[in-house]
């Protein structure tokens, strides 16, 4: 196991390493004052002045790359251009919304998908295989923001159910977990689906192991056979399609903070777009970038800690 | 008693291969009936025609100019004159949804051809090239893959402002690593098959082998994998359309139709319902095809039936 982990933290390690240059190289890669860039139009001279000197505008790329890499290490990713306050400070206080989205969403998705896939599996060909078949196939179908739309103009304009946007009262738990609904529900509609055939697909292959039939020679109660021996086995592809998927989850969930005026990371990568408003992009994007990394990591070494031939591959 | 060995050869190979015809027509044969038998297969073969049929004829079915205004009949509710209404500026939105599918045409033939060649080539050296050229070139796609394609186009229109090229280059970038990793692993297997090393011992170079041999092997995967893309391609073009980073109004994309239909979402919900059905047929129809084409052509990767 341990050689098997520290490749794969290396390897996670010059992914990050890729994102920083990238991140970095795009304030450079366009024309224009990079100090500018990051401070807004509005600055005077005096503050980018200010700036190149302390971001060592003035000396070779390769150091000024250090030093970004420094200060993005340190957890300083720079100021908010116009409220001048720490780009951290701001994604701590919105990490949260997007955090509960992502995992209420996967959640919901995990505890409905794999059951169903499950169930599926132990009796194909019936009409609980052929619903699931077709339900699940349509609700991939559709893009996760027009779920969200949709779910919008039904739940909330129409019958008035939930409440349309924000985050809620601060404070008022049933009030945020009103507003977390809808948004939870169309980013994870899709991941029912999907999970539901991934786990369908991979417990109809485990069902015909001879170890399976050895198992039920034994003896052993049907749900002992599939809960205990083979979605342990079946599960394992899932596991890594969720890491995978998590790129596309907190796409989603982008969408999702936008259409519902969520106030997560995504929203605010969004408003920092249209306001040019860089270092809160910049710090945004990386930490968005670095969860994912994080996500894709634990489910691979997950995976790893379930599946011994695993270790020996990379 | 033995055999004559007079001169069986020559028959016996015609033979085989007369016999080797007409079980591939067979196959053939069999593949085109299990395809039209297939419901979701046809299902999805018909609305793939319809998406393509609307898009390149849009301008002669359209019933209207999909930019002309008609400020009277404004955020009209679905009518006989407008069946799918019409919106703030008094467009009708069933024109637009038509010129919008040419939008997601062009977006779906060129990203798709794209990121399907460029990551036929790279998958191929990958598989077929030295060690380290294969590490970092899947270290490459890992990177490209670490970003969410909403947050790297966004970080990207942050830089450019938006536009339709940004969204393409983006489509393209996100998708070529399942395109080379798919190609990679073929290339993988085919790399110590007899056939390759005998073009190799007899001299044929590296491009030769991968483009004359590697190629025909590899693209068929490659192509069902091209199919099952375009939803993922034609809603990354909407979504960001949506959000306003990608085709810019006036021109009518189902994003900007969405985006339109969203602000005024409580005053004319039918844009918004409009805008949507084509992007889920179109979507279901790509996905039902491929899969139908999966299971008929790859068998292993199938739906497990």
């Amino acid at each position: 196991m341990i050689p098997y982990l520290t490749k794969r933290l290396g390897l996670a390690a010059i992914v990050v390493m890729a994102v920083l240059l990238l991140l970095f190289s795009m304030l450079h890669m366009i024309p224009g004052n990079p100090a500018i860039l990051a401070l807004g139009t509005r600055a005077t001279p005096e503050a980018i002045a200010e700036y190149t000197a302390r971001m060592r505008l003035n000396e070779p790329v390769v150091t000024q790359f250090f030093h970004f890499l420094g200060n993005a290490v340190q957890g300083d990713l720079g100021q908010d251009v116009f409220s001048n306050r720490p780009v951290t400070a701001i994604i701590a206080e919105r990490i949260g919304f997007s955090l509960a989205l992502i995992c209420t969403g996967m959640g919901w998705a995990v505890l409905l998908g794999v059951p169903l896939g499950c169930l599926a599996a132990v009796r194909p060909g019936s009409w609980l295989d052929r619903v699931t078949g077709i339900f699940s196939v349509g609700m991939i179908a559709i893009p996760s923001f027009l779920v969200s739309i949709w779910a919008l103009l039904l739940f909330s304009l129409e019958l008035r159910w939930l409440p349309a946007i924000g985050a809620g009262e601060p404070g008022d738990f049933a009030d945020q977990l009103s507003h977390l609904v809808l948004p939870a529900f169309a980013i994870g509609l899709g991941w029912v689906g999907y999970l539901a055939r991934m786990v369908r697909a991979s417990m109809l292959e485990v069902l015909g192991e001879p170890y399976i039939r050895s198992a039920r020679a034994f003896g052993l109660t049907p749900r002992r056979v599939v809960l205990g021996y083979a979605l342990r086995v079946a599960i394992l592809p899932t596991i890594t399609l969720i890491g995978m998927g998590f790129g596309g989850l907190i796409s989603s969930a982008v969408f999702a903070e936008i259409i519902f005026s969520r106030p997560g990371v995504g929203k605010m990568i969004f408003d920092a777009v249209s306001d040019r408003n860089f270092p809160i992009v910049q710090g945004g994007v990386l930490v968005a970038t670095c969860f994912y990394i994080l996500v894709v990591l634990i489910s691979d070494l997950l995976i790893a800690w379930l599946d011994p031939r695993v270790r020996s591959s990379l | 008693m033995s055999a004559l060995p007079s001169d069986p050869v020559v028959s016996d190979t015609t033979a085989t291969s007369d016999a080797l015809r007409e079980s591939a027509g067979r196959e053939r044969r069999e593949k085109l009936v299990r395809f039209l038998t297939d419901w979701q297969g046809v299902t999805g073969l018909l609305l793939v025609v319809i998406f393509f049929a609307s898009a390149i004829f849009a301008p002669w079915i359209a019933p209207y100019d999909p930019n002309a205004m008609d400020i009277p009949a404004r955020m009209s509710g679905p009518t006989w004159a407008h069946i799918a209404g019409t919106d703030q500026l008094g467009r009708d939105t069933f024109s637009r949804i038509l010129h919008g599918g040419r939008v997601a045409l062009y977006i779906a033939a060129i990203g798709v051809s794209a990121s399907l060649s460029i990551g036929l080539v790279l998958g191929m050296i990958a598989g077929y090239g030295p060690r380290w050229l294969d590490n970092l070139l899947l270290l490459a796609f890992d990177a490209v893959r670490s970003f969410p394609a909403v947050i790297l186009a966004l970080a990207t229109v942050a830089l450019t402002g938006p536009s339709l090229t940004v969204v393409l280059a983006i489509v393209i970038l996100t998708t070529i690593p399942s395109y080379g990793r798919v190609a990679r692993t073929a290339t993988l297997a085919l790399r110590h098959t007899e056939f390759i090393l005998a073009e190799r011992s007899l001299g044929a170079s590296t491009g030769r082998i991968l483009f004359q041999h590697v190629m025909p092997n590899v693209i068929g995967p490659l192509l069902i994998l091209a199919a099952m893309e375009v939803p993922v391609v034609v809603s990354i073009e909407a979504g960001l359309s949506f959000l306003g980073i990608g085709v810019l109004p006036p021109q009518a994309s189902w994003g900007t139709i969405l985006n339109e239909g969203y602000l005024v979402i409580r005053d004319a919900p039918w844009m918004v319902i409009a805008g949507g059905i084509p992007l889920i047929l179109t979507t279901l129809g790509f996905t039902f095809l491929g899969e139908a084409l999966r299971d008929i052509f790859d068998p292993r990767m199938g739906r497990g039936r």
